[in-house]
């Protein structure tokens, strides 16, 4: 029923789109305000990194790498999958993935 | 670093569930987009009073909200060659007729004039830290840099991801109210009635619950055309999507239900990008759009040769954004255009099929090496890292994975810029697909309602987001200064808050991951490749079916999975419109990309026309549109806005 108390569990990733750093992070939010998907949410403890509550339903459009104003705290993570090559020029072997 | 440890929280925002407050406006934007955003900044600069509603976050919201690299048919530009009448008609005459005369022509004329707006919010347009100085594409005088058709040069490389913060930052500085994570949910119409007067809209917001009803004199829908109606696949990653997963095509379903007509929804083409199938868009080694014109190699170093439309080899890498001999300009070029037209058709390198017949060997790579210095920076670092969101993902994450352009070839995975093979059944809306029909203020057929961006049928691109955008925003608030107040009907308001309420107040249910599976099975079983009478007809049974049955069971645990469930109802509304739009075109047609096993000809004369669909008490209505429905284009435009060619 339309309970006023809603409890949530995070969904578990089949892909971690996002990890934070939580030496680095200092739970600012400035990416939560950022994110078109709604992905994240604020932390229940002040000064942690955001919740990443939706995981799957990341676009990966990096805004909130983007926005974060210490670098590291945040890293978007390109899925195994989707990860392209490439090599060095003239050589054949030496095939890399990012 | 290490996995979150939150396993259980509260849900960090206060829940009011069942409240509601009321919002008078003169002008309601729907959706905050790069359309959206443009429609409010022309209604406020016009001194209405604005509220723009946003499902995500203005600050970034949309397709093109974390960047954007070129800005196409720039033709009003000091350095074009061609008017922007040469350049439209070039346009229709490249989709066969089948595209949006007005909004193109719209794009073609004030599309530079958003682009010189921009600029003096903070956007980045020109190369004023003078990177490229000396390059073929860069005009001195003015520091525009030019993509494509160098000669020509109606299309400008710009630095997009500075746009939206600098539209979001002039919006509130116009007073604009702008109101993110709320998401619009039904239009309201004088008297509650289908196909009269909209005078404003039923939101829910996605963080509380909290119902807000705007009444608006006149209401502009700028929201994006569905995704997910063919290809959905929960927990999969988003990373190859184009558009955002939370584009729903919210506008089309809400206009649907209000009774606007719709033209071209039965085009889809076989699927470009999606889930696991392909790479991140602009991700792989190719020659189109962002890559254009970018050298390509075997996996034996042999250099794949590019063509001009004749087919002569091209000597030098200048040459690709040349027209060919005898040819005034091209479009973009790089197989831009699956039946380009001979008259405007690009460079581009020889087929892949035809490659392999010559002995080239699989797997091909982008040659960023072997590219001019200043070419291979205006791909990888200005347009890859503009565009889209390849800032992060692909610039950003490339070059921490040890990518250097300067000695690494890319791999390239499919053919021109697609990164991935999709069955003929997995369809989407892409390349002008459908969407509202439109008249030269950009009206809908209903009064009060207006459409701008993907919301327009044969739409596309970020620069004719803004221009129809502005250019919508500016009649929507010309109409409101003179409109009488509006008056809601509250049964209409309370039946809609029913509706909703209904989906919170379910102990168990399915989710709308399960249901939104269920849709996608539907459309490509009965409306994929090959449609006929049959096929659509059960889809459209089976849609009805799941509509009374599982989606009555849909159900949704917080403000967030509200939003999703409401999306998902959407895009079963948007399946519905689709099938009825093949069911009411008698006859296959090669440039909609539609076949009809039960009417094989393709092309006959007489359906050379738009077919529109509309919803009207329970039944569809078909109508027809000649394809120059609009008549002159520059006398029209001429006509309707002389106060925009006086005052601005």
């Amino acid at each position: 029923m339309r309970a006023k108390k809603v409890t949530v569990f995070p969904e578990p990733a089949l892909f971690n789109p996002l990890t934070f750093d939580a030496e680095i992070c200092n739970g600012c939010n400035m990416c939560i305000d950022v994110c078109q998907v709604d992905i994240l949410y604020p932390s229940p403890e002040e000064g942690k990194p955001p919740v990443v509550l939706y995981p799957g339903e990341c676009w990966y459009g990096g805004c909130c790498v983007a926005i974060c104003p210490r670098p590291g705290a945040i890293e978007l993570r390109v899925p195994l999958a989707n990860r392209v090559h490439w090599k060095l020029k003239n050589l054949k072997q030496d095939t890399k993935t990012g | 670093m290490k996995d979150q440890e939150i396993r259980e929280m509260e849900w960090p925002y206060p829940i009011r569930w069942g409240k509601e407050k009321t919002v008078n406006v003169d002008v309601l934007i729907l959706g905050g987009g790069i359309a959206g955003c443009w429609a409010a900044i022309a209604a406020a600069k016009n001194g209405r009073k604005v509220a723009l509603v946003e499902k995500g976050a203005t600050i970034r919201s949309g397709a093109g909200g974390s960047g954007c690299d070129h800005w196409e048919s720039a033709a009003s530009n000091p350095c074009s060659r061609i008017t922007p009448e040469e350049l439209i008609q070039a346009m229709i005459r490249d989709n066969f007729g089948y595209n949006n005369g007005v909004s193109h022509y719209i794009e073609c004329r004030e599309g530079y004039d958003r682009l010189l707006d921009l600029e003096k919010m903070g956007g980045k347009v020109r190369d004023i830290e003078d990177e490229f100085v000396g390059a073929e594409f860069r005009d001195e005088d003015t520091k525009f840099l030019f993509a494509y058709d160098y000669v020509n040069r109606f299309t400008l490389r710009v630095w997009g991801t500075t746009f939206k913060p600098a539209l979001f930052k002039e919006c509130k500085r116009l007073g604009v109210d702008i109101c993110d994570r709320t998401m619009a949910t039904r239009l309201l119409t004088e008297g509650g009635k289908q196909g009269t007067r909209v005078v404003g809209a039923v939101c829910v917001h996605g963080h509380t619950g909290e119902f807000i009803v705007f009444k608006a004199k006149a209401t502009v829908l700028c929201m994006s055309r569905p995704t997910r109606v063919w290809l959905f696949s929960p927990g999969l990653p988003g990373i190859s999507e184009f558009r955002p997963p939370q584009c729903t095509g919210d506008g089309h379903a809400m206009g649907w239900e209000a009774g606007v007509e719709f033209t071209m929804m039965e085009k889809s083409v076989k699927g470009e990008w999606s889930g696991p199938r392909s790479f991140p868009p602009y991700g792989t080694g190719n020659t189109h759009n962002t890559w254009y014109a970018c050298s390509m190699v075997d996996v034996n170093g042999r250099e794949i040769p590019w063509i001009d439309r004749d087919g002569n080899i091209l000597k030098s890498v200048s040459d690709r954004y040349r027209p060919a001999p005898g040819q005034k300009f091209f479009l973009k070029g790089g197989g831009e255009s699956e039946f380009p037209n001979y008259e405007t058709r690009g460079p581009d390198i020889l087929p892949v099929d035809e490659l392999l017949e010559r002995g080239y060997k699989l797997p091909f790579y982008a040659d960023l090496p072997s590219m001019p210095e200043l070419e291979r920076k205006a791909i990888w670092g200005l347009m890859v890292g503009q565009e889209g969101k390849t800032k992060i993902p692909i610039l950003g994450a490339y070059t921490k994975a040890g990518f250097d352009p300067n000695k690494d070839l890319l791999q390239s995975y499919g053919d021109g810029w697609k990164s991935g093979a999709f069955l003929p059944q997995e369809r989407q809306l892409f390349g002008l697909p459908g969407g509202m029909v439109n008249d030269w203020e950009l009206r809908t057929n209903l009064e009060g309602l207006y459409a701008a961006g993907d919301q327009l049928f044969a739409s596309n691109c970020h620069g004719h987001a803004a221009a129809t955008g502005y250019y919508a925003g500016r009649h929507a608030s010309r109409y409101a200064l003179e409109a009488s107040s509006p008056e809601i009907k509250s049964s209409q308001v309370e039946a809609e808050k029913k509706r909703i309420l209904s989906l919170i107040d379910r102990d168990f249910g399915m989710g709308w991951q399960e249901l939104n599976a269920g849709i996608t099975r539907i459309m490509q079983n009965y409306c994929g490749e090959v449609k006929s009478e049959e096929l659509l007809t059960i889809g459209l049974k089976l849609l009805k079916d799941i509509a009374k049955e599982e989606a009555s069971e849909l159900r949704a645990r917080n403000p967030h999975e509200l939003v999703r469930c409401l999306e998902v109802l959407n895009i079963m509304t948007n399946a519905e419109i689709i099938l009825h739009s093949c069911l009411a075109r008698r006859a296959s047609s090669k440039h909609l990309h539609f076949k009809r096993q039960d009417f094989p000809d393709i092309d006959p004369p007489e359906w050379h026309k738009f077919v529109t669909v509309r919803h009207k008490n329970g039944d569809v209505v078909v109508g027809e549109r000649a394809l120059d429905y609009y008549g002159s284009l520059e006398d029209n435009y001429l006509a309707h806005n002389q106060d925009y060619l006086q005052r601005e």
